[in-house]
């Protein structure tokens, strides 16, 4: 490892936090050539990248903020290039399958306030492509539908990945493009100076002229350090695994997805319980018959894994993207759908650290948002 | 490929003498009452359980302790039990789990809602 005289790592860019959210960012800026540094917290970190459900998924998300709409779809559509390129740089194939999404509703009012949301959508964006199906009309598309489904949307925009091949192709891939990941840093201090960025972590110290924050539930206390504000916090979600089966869904849903090795995954729940993740019986309950009522014959299926994890949520739901005014070339990224916006982060993040324009969509995403002075809501 | 069982009971454990028959993949076997499923198969010569679900690779008992789901084989139409924790019973119909098991064919003695042991 190359050290200047004082014994500090230096790097092109240095990027703290090698989650899904850091190392797809990580993985654009080793694509462009430039010399990373990813910096990883360690097993003891809460790693909202190894909990998640896998869903690239664009219905529904931005009804009252259409740049972020915008910024989901543009990422969705980047992603068959986004997994070409991991499938070349790793041998990894993350299984990305973007067939379209079904959003089961249990009630008629639910039905309702769906087709509303994805109307204001379409206004927003015009070309929005979705459609309402009735119990009928679903059971034709997806003939297990229990009978508790009164409808659903369905958008061919959604799909999904498997997120665990995701994380290990990103590592592999950045890897392979040069990037240099660090295992096990603790990060303690920024210090900022004109065009140059120290990171310590105990004995060790890495220079850059570049710094991109995307440590996650970690961001909060690494944004204040370099001018920026971060107020993100956690939010739980729990996952139920099963046994492997026989392929039975095609398509990916809000609540229940078969992988592609024939494990599934239900989910879907958001508790604010702090920085607790571990999983609880009524949750789990509630998710397990919230599945069956979807796809009846999952009554029967072995079920051998429950999780949590952690969201990283900020006030609003939404992402923070924003250079710091104080300290040029200090970044925050932080979001909490790392799996679908990870194709954005590698090929629209990546190049605008590296000096180029910043994407059109991101102007409403900076952190001084959450500042006292600002009326902001909690919807996402 | 060995075809002497390679385990054998302490003798000092094999208290009963009593056996019970049950059938692998249709072959009737006599195994030791009171054993596991998968204890009793391995006894009686058995080494391939099952087939993974991916690669479809062979698979026999690892941990013998309810861990690590290699010991899966399918019990009187139950898919995927783990053959470490399940005691024979005389009768018992034991099949080699071939791959994941497929939901559209449910075992038609579930009945609904009932809690799989």
């Amino acid at each position: 490892m190359s050290q200047d005289v004082h014994g500090a790592t230096p790097a092109g860019v240095i990027v703290i936090g090698a989650g899904l959210v850091g190392s797809a960012v990580a993985y654009g800026l080793a694509r462009a050539g430039v010399d990373t540094v990813v910096l990883d917290q360690g097993d003891n970190a809460f790693r909202a990248s190894r909990g998640n459900f896998g869903l690239v998924w664009v219905q529904g998300k931005g009804y009252d903020l259409p740049d972020y709409a915008r910024w989901t779809r543009s990422s969705a559509t980047r992603w068959p290039a986004l997994a070409e390129a991991l499938l070349a740089d790793s041998g990894i194939d993350v299984q990305c399958k973007q067939p379209g999404g079904f959003h089961m509703c249990f009630s008629d009012d639910e039905l309702l306030e769906r087709q509303a949301r994805l109307h204001r959508l379409q206004n927003a964006l015009g070309d929005y492509p979705f459609q309402m199906l009735d119990a009928a009309e679903l059971k034709t598309r997806l003939p297990l539908i229990g009978p508790a489904v009164v409808g659903a949307s369905y958008s061919p925009q959604d799909g999904h990945v498997n997120p665990l091949k995701l994380l290990r192709a990103l590592h592999a891939s950045a890897q392979a493009q040069g990037a240099r990941l660090h295992g096990g840093v603790q990060v303690d201090r920024i210090d900022c100076a004109p065009g140059e960025f120290c990171v310590s972590a105990g004995p060790r110290r890495f220079v850059a002229p570049r710094i991109v924050l995307a440590a996650g539930l970690g961001n909060p206390g690494l944004a204040r350090q370099v001018g920026l504000q971060a107020p993100v916090a956690p939010n739980r979600g729990q996952v139920l695994i099963s046994e492997r089966v026989r392929p039975f869904l095609a398509y990916p849903t809000i609540n229940v997805r078969q992988t592609d090795e024939g494990t599934v995954q239900l989910g879907d729940s958001m508790e604010e319980v702090d920085f607790d993740d571990g999983t609880t019986t009524p949750v789990l309950a509630a998710i397990a018959r919230r599945a069956v009522a979807t796809f009846p014959l999952l009554q029967g299926v072995g079920l051998v894994r429950a999780w949590a994890a952690l969201r990283v949520m900020s006030p609003d739901g939404y992402p923070i993207y924003q250079q710091s005014n104080a300290h040029p070339g200090a970044f925050v990224v932080t979001c909490h759908s790392g799996v679908t916006l990870a194709a954005a982060h590698a090929l629209r993040i990546a190049p605008w650290i590296l000096g180029g324009a910043q994407p059109d969509e991101l102007g409403v995403f900076t952190g001084e948002r959450f500042l006292p002075d600002k009326v902001f809501s909690h919807a996402h | 490929m060995p075809t002497d069982p390679l385990f054998q009971p302490v003798a000092s454990e094999a208290r009963s003498p009593r056996t019970v028959s049950l059938s692998f993949n249709d072959q009737p076997l006599m195994v030791p009452a009171g054993s596991t499923v998968a204890a009793a198969l391995l006894m009686s010569g058995i080494n391939r359980f099952r087939a993974t679900p991916v690669s479809e690779a062979p698979r026999a008992p690892y941990c013998m302790m309810g861990v690590c789901f290699d010991c899966l084989v399918t019990v009187d139409g139950v898919p995927n039990r783990q053959s470490c924790l399940v005691e024979v019973a005389a009768g018992m119909r034991i099949l080699a789990q071939e791959g994941a098991r497929d939901l559209l064919l449910q075992p038609a003695n579930i009945a609904p809602g009932e809690v799989q042991p």
